[in-house]
């Protein structure tokens, strides 16, 4: 080469301590680090002495983003923070919006919501699972989950237009109702889900192989996790049942059964057990809300930030106004800063939201819950092996959007 | 009708048996591509789900990745580049050997797509040349097969000077 | 304790430290200037429980003096209630104390708030870009820093 290419990141040692350890670089370009995060660990022969986490390859400026495009424009970028589970995002962001707007959704969109952001969620931790089982060599894992995950994909696709992005979350409610024949297809695809979930679990949780590599190793007390500031299946695997989900309900949580799996030691077997059962967990849910859902309005009627219905644009001027003001300059969010918080794939996903009474946010935070994970990252790899450094980030899930924003 | 001279004579055979060598190499080379998946962002999901069924890439010869840009000659930039990503990417493209393609996967590796700011880079044509550019956000995995068969029909139209400069 | 008690001994034992304590959308708010930070986060976690530091962020308020609010979220997951915590720092000596000897978590998130915002924060030895790169002039989520005003890293082909 004969430019010289400039190091965009400092590490934190340069020079090993010891006379015979090894400085070796892992990632950004890395298929097991998700292509966006930079391990720099010390070895010491194959065990970590000391590891440095570098993130931040992802940042594509979505707070600067938020302060320059009106609330409705910004759903789409909300989508793009963790994008295994675009509706979880979309919902939480609506939320904290709707909590400024001091308007509450209506009963069928509620419910609506809590079923898809649970789909989400069953298509995220597919995705999290299916990849660090293929990071260890179970190829055939990541086909079966990936299948269902495509299911999910085209179903979702059906209803929002998109198979992963799908921008569905509107404020006061959502995009659309559901189409024809949607709920059997989801019956459907939720019965093909246990068989091929039933498949992996008969390949993965009693292999010599996995519980070699996955037991006993990264293994994280609660204490540790609390003051790392880990949420999430991550907390619940070190054996603490905290859950947004039951602690504070919000949505339709509160008027389900459901319980929440913890772990036992808070090794990476846990971690890969929990998201497994927390996936059968939300499938049970679908089944509770997809008779819960009664026939009503999606969309609240209020005019500060729902669109009018097409026919009234075109015929009254009113409508047309409303639309063309909505559209433009975006709906007048009264002046106020609220913090909302949801239960994400990953952990508590917080919108720190602070209005100024205009169309467009004065600023938006992400509190994402893999930025904080990576945090408490290197206490993880320390100790342990570097082969381990694989499935432990596997098991950590970080997932770049929402990490680096 | 004005008859047209028969080309024949030395130079001309060299120029028929040196256009079936590159029809050959390039049939060789189209349905043996090495995939090095530069994977960023959301579009991974997208590549995940075309890599598996039942979009399957292996059909096309396309689906067996290397990690190692030595060993690849396809580089995927699939999601947003960054500037702070941007010299990563200029290092492992440079680290490929030729005869290599790169594909800019999603609207965030062809320009920048909605991120107009101070943090993603405006399309990685800003820094590597690009064969082959799949729009979409993500594009869906019938896209992403148009634009693998598209840069195959490339590959096999191209010249593949593989014993000299010429030949 | 029901979450609204805790707030309320959380509002009357911590009354002296702060300058102001309202509620904003059933969230407990707490104002006051930056030197009472660390003892009062101190009460926090040691009396009220509040284990699980969530976040620090800023907000850029150009016109005013102080320029920055320091805004800080905590949540205790015995009581399951959460708190903010607002400070304001001027733009000559934007400096806070360090949240790190309470918290772990504290050091990626001081580190990214610090990135943005310029915020200095006081005992925290490791302040290095954390989502931005070396060699990165500014604090871009500042109202004055242009959105478009890249600064490339590899210089560009054409």
């Amino acid at each position: 080469m004969d430019t010289k290419l400039p190091n965009p990141v400092r590490p934190a040692f340069e020079k090993a301590d010891r006379e015979d350890a090894v400085i070796v670089n892992i990632g950004p370009s890395h298929p097991a680090t998700h292509g966006t995060v930079q391990v720099i660990a010390e070895l010491d022969g194959e065990k970590v002495v000391r590891a440095d986490v570098h993130c931040g390859y992802l940042h594509r400026g979505f707070e600067k983003e938020c302060e320059s495009h009106t609330w409705h424009n910004l759903i789409p970028y909300v989508d793009r923070l963790n994008y295994c589970s675009p509706l979880i995002n979309d919902f939480a962001y609506c939320e904290a919006v709707e909590k400024l707007l001091e308007i509450e959704i209506t009963p069928r969109c509620r419910y609506l919501r809590t079923l898809l952001a649970e789909y989400s969620r069953v298509a995220d931790h597919l995705t999290c699972v299916a990849a660090s089982l293929m990071e260890m060599g179970a190829m055939t894992a990541f086909l079966y989950l990936v299948t269902i995950r495509d299911f999910i994909y085209e179903h979702t696709a059906a209803l929002t237009g998109a198979r992963v992005t799908h921008s569905y979350g509107r404020i006061g409610g959502l995009a659309r109702d559901l189409p024809e024949g949607w709920l059997g297809r989801l019956e459907e695809i939720l019965d093909q889900y246990e068989v091929f979930v039933g498949r992996i679990h008969g390949l993965m949780d009693r292999n010599r192989i996995f519980i070699d590599r996955t037991r006993d190793v990264a293994v994280l007390s609660s204490a540790e996790a609390i003051h790392w500031g880990y949420t999430g299946p991550i907390l619940r695997s070190t054996g603490l049942p905290r859950d947004l989900r039951k602690d504070v309900p919000y949505l339709a949580y509160g008027e389900l059964d459901f319980e929440v799996p913890v772990g036992i030691k808070g090794d990476n077997y846990d971690r890969y057990y929990v998201r497994m059962r927390e996936m059968d967990e939300s499938v049970y849910m679908i089944r509770q809300l997809m008779d819960m859902l009664a026939p009503g309005p999606i969309n609240v009627d209020d005019h500060r930030c729902v669109l009018p219905e097409k026919h009234l644009v075109y015929s009254e001027i009113e409508s047309l106004i409303n639309h063309f003001k909505l559209i433009m300059d975006g709906p007048k969010v009264p002046a106020g800063e609220v913090y909302s918080a949801h239960e994400a794939a990953n952990g508590e996903l917080g919108f720190y939201i602070v209005s100024t009474g205009e169309g467009t946010p004065y600023k938006v935070h992400v509190r994402s819950p893999s930025f904080v994970h990576m945090g408490g990252l290197h206490r993880l790899f320390e100790g342990y092996q570097l082969a381990d450094v694989i499935p432990t980030f596997g098991s950590v899930n970080m997932i770049g959007g929402e990490c680096d924003r | 009708m004005a008859s047209k001279a028969i080309p024949f004579g030395p130079a001309a055979t060299f120029e028929y048996i040196s256009t079936k060598k590159d029809e050959l190499v390039g049939w060789a080379r189209k349905f043996s591509l090495f995939p090095y998946p530069f994977v960023t962002a959301c579009c991974a999901m997208e590549f995940m789900a075309v890599s598996s069924t039942p979009y399957d890439t292996d059909r096309f010869g396309a689906a067996l990745p290397r990690f190692s840009p030595r060993q690849s000659d396809l580089l995927m930039v699939v999601g947003t580049v960054t500037h702070k990503q941007a010299p990563i990417l200029k290092k492992v493209y440079e680290q490929m050997c030729e005869p290599k393609w790169v594909m800019a996967f999603g609207a965030c590796a062809t320009s920048g797509g909605f991120y107009q700011n101070y943090a993603a880079l405006q399309g990685i044509d800003k820094i590597i040349p690009v064969d082959i550019y799949i729009p979409g956000c993500p594009p869906r995995p019938e896209t992403v097969i148009d634009g693998i068969m598209k840069l195959q029909d490339r590959i096999a139209r191209s010249k593949h000077p593989i014993l000299t400069k010429n030949f | 304790m029901s979450p609204s008690e805790v707030l309320d001994r959380v509002q009357e034992r911590l009354a002296p430290l702060v300058s102001e304590s309202s509620f904003s959308h059933a969230m407990l708010v707490l104002v006051l200037p930056p030197d009472r930070l660390l003892d009062l986060v101190q009460v926090l976690k040691v009396e009220f429980q509040f284990d699980l530091f969530l976040d620090v962020t800023a907000v850029d308020w150009p016109g005013q003096q102080p320029r920055f609010e320091v805004v800080y979220h905590f949540y205790s997951t015995q009581h399951r209630v959460r708190l903010r915590v607002k400070t304001r720092v001027p733009e000559e000596d934007p400096g806070v104390a360090s949240l790190v000897s309470l918290y772990g978590s504290a050091a990626y998130m001081e580190r990214e708030c610090h990135d943005m915002y310029g915020i200095a924060f006081r005992g925290n030895p490791d302040l290095r870009p954390i989502l931005l790169y070396e060699g990165f002039v500014g604090h871009p989520l500042r109202k004055d820093y242009p959105k478009d005003r890249e600064q490339p890293l590899v210089p560009y082909r054409t």
